[in-house]
């Protein structure tokens, strides 16, 4: 085992959701389910982070945010989608300003379905995650860097059909 | 006079003691706070894992900054345990922080500056005290070096009580603990992001996290430094002195660092001087 499964630092972000999948993510940090035991550091910087853990879906006001975040991370990293809205877009993805799921924008690695996700399938989706970190600097994966073309694209088409 | 076995025995066993006292602080944190708490060997995790990390910067030179700030703290601490001069190990260290500073402000960062400028703020803080603490031993024990004020006979804390109290002050400060982690802080907390940590990834930041160990290890070294006269009261005073700092950190709130500066200074002036004018009025005016 590397030392990057043993000292997991997350950086959670809050997209559109309700909050509640947040609060089950801050619960995990309380002496109740402590995961500081597992090394698990919750962060507020993603130069320092090693796992993203992402809940509520893409709206507009989102997506930069979390490209940002996701950019700035050093690799190996891995992202978590935690709560059914961060999977898929729950029962927000036919809102005409929700874009989906998380992995819509950037790669997911692990998807923890819920609403709201309980602390114990955070944990578990968590040590899942630690695995694909492994994974990932055993092999030497690189992650992408993240750009919204197809967005502004989409953009452009529409400004064009308006002249 | 110096000692260079002590200095090559500091620079290879520090950075272990170091490692240790942290993870046992995380532990103890964690049981004050009725959590199980990390491994005690977390620190270590943590380091072998911020090296195995890829570095991103956004400036080349923070890396020179990271890789000058451990070679200053290591010979502030070596030189210290070397025995050597007490005034000369102070203005090293002062050297070493400034270096940290100025990483943080290669970066072009908002939480960095913030963090940098605070760092700055607790530099202020903390000098006048330290200087004092060292002008105090030399009052005592009529000497600025380490190796002869470590060796004295003369029960130096008896005679600095004042000094002793205002360095335990600056102390918290200097390990970054709250009420005083005001530019960057431990454990999980944050402060504006990360303060002057906060541009520093991967192996740049695991410099920083060892020299913190190497820092730890030099300011225990000094609060034994009043304890010179019996190594094992000098060993049970270090112990609960560090205990005693958990205890304020996991007790206080963070405060604004007007106070911090405000505090400090304060207590340099008052406390210090008043035990050093009566140390002086005691000698017979002349030490």
């Amino acid at each position: 085992m590397t030392y990057l499964a043993k000292s997991p630092w997350i950086i959670h972000y809050d997209a559109s959701s309700c909050n509640g999948c947040d609060i089950e993510i801050l619960a995990c940090l309380t002496p109740m389910y402590d995961v500081e035991r597992f090394g698990i550091i919750n962060t507020g910087n993603p130069k320092h982070a090693d796992i993203f853990v992402v809940t509520g879906s893409i709206n507009e006001a989102n997506r930069e945010v979390i490209q940002n975040i996701y950019n700035q991370m050093s690799d190996p990293k891995v992202v978590v989608a935690v709560g059914i809205c961060a999977c898929s877009g729950g029962v927000f993805r036919e809102c005409y300003n929700v874009a989906g799921g998380i992995d819509k924008l950037i790669p997911v690695d692990v998807y923890v379905p819920g609403c709201a996700a309980r602390p114990e399938s955070i944990i578990d989706g968590i040590v899942t995650a630690l695995g694909v970190l492994e994974e990932k600097r055993n092999k030497h994966v690189s992650s992408p860097m993240v750009t919204d073309h197809g967005h502004t694209h989409r953009h452009r088409h529409a400004e064009g059909g308006a002249q | 006079m110096i000692n260079i076995v002590w200095a090559i025995v500091f620079v290879l066993v520090a950075p272990v003691i170091g490692g240790l006292v942290v993870g046992i602080d995380r532990k103890i944190t964690a049981h004050m706070q009725g959590r199980v708490g990390p491994p005690i060997l977390q620190p270590f995790y943590d380091v072998g894992k911020l090296f195995e990390k890829e570095q991103t910067v956004v400036n080349e030179t923070q890396i020179f900054y990271a890789i000058c700030y451990i070679i200053f703290m290591i010979f502030t601490g070596a030189l210290f345990f070397a025995g050597g001069d007490l005034l000369l190990v102070i203005f090293a260290l002062t050297l070493a922080q400034v270096f940290l500073v100025m990483g943080a402000f290669a970066a072009n960062s908002p939480y960095s500056y913030v963090g940098a400028e605070r760092e700055l703020l607790q530099i202020m803080a903390y000098e006048p005290m330290v200087i004092l603490a060292a002008v105090g031993m030399f009052v005592a024990t009529k000497s600025f070096n380490v190796s002869e004020i470590a060796s004295t006979t003369i029960p130096v804390v008896l005679l600095l009580p004042g000094i002793f109290l205002g360095f335990l002050y600056v102390l918290t400060i200097k390990l970054r603990k709250s009420p005083f982690d005001i530019s960057t802080s431990h454990h999980a907390h944050q402060e504006i992001v990360k303060g002057v940590t906060t541009e520093f990834s991967g192996p740049s930041l695991g410099l920083i996290e060892i020299s913190h160990w190497y820092e730890t290890v030099f300011l225990l070294g000094f609060v034994y430094l009043f304890f010179g006269f019996n190594p094992l009261i000098g060993v049970a005073a270090v112990i609960i002195i560090y205990l005693l700092e958990i205890l304020i950190d996991n007790t206080n709130a963070r405060v604004k660092w007007q106070l911090v500066v405000k505090s400090s200074w304060l207590i340099a002036a008052v406390v210090s001087v008043v035990n050093l004018a009566a140390l002086y009025y005691l000698s017979g005016g002349v030490p």
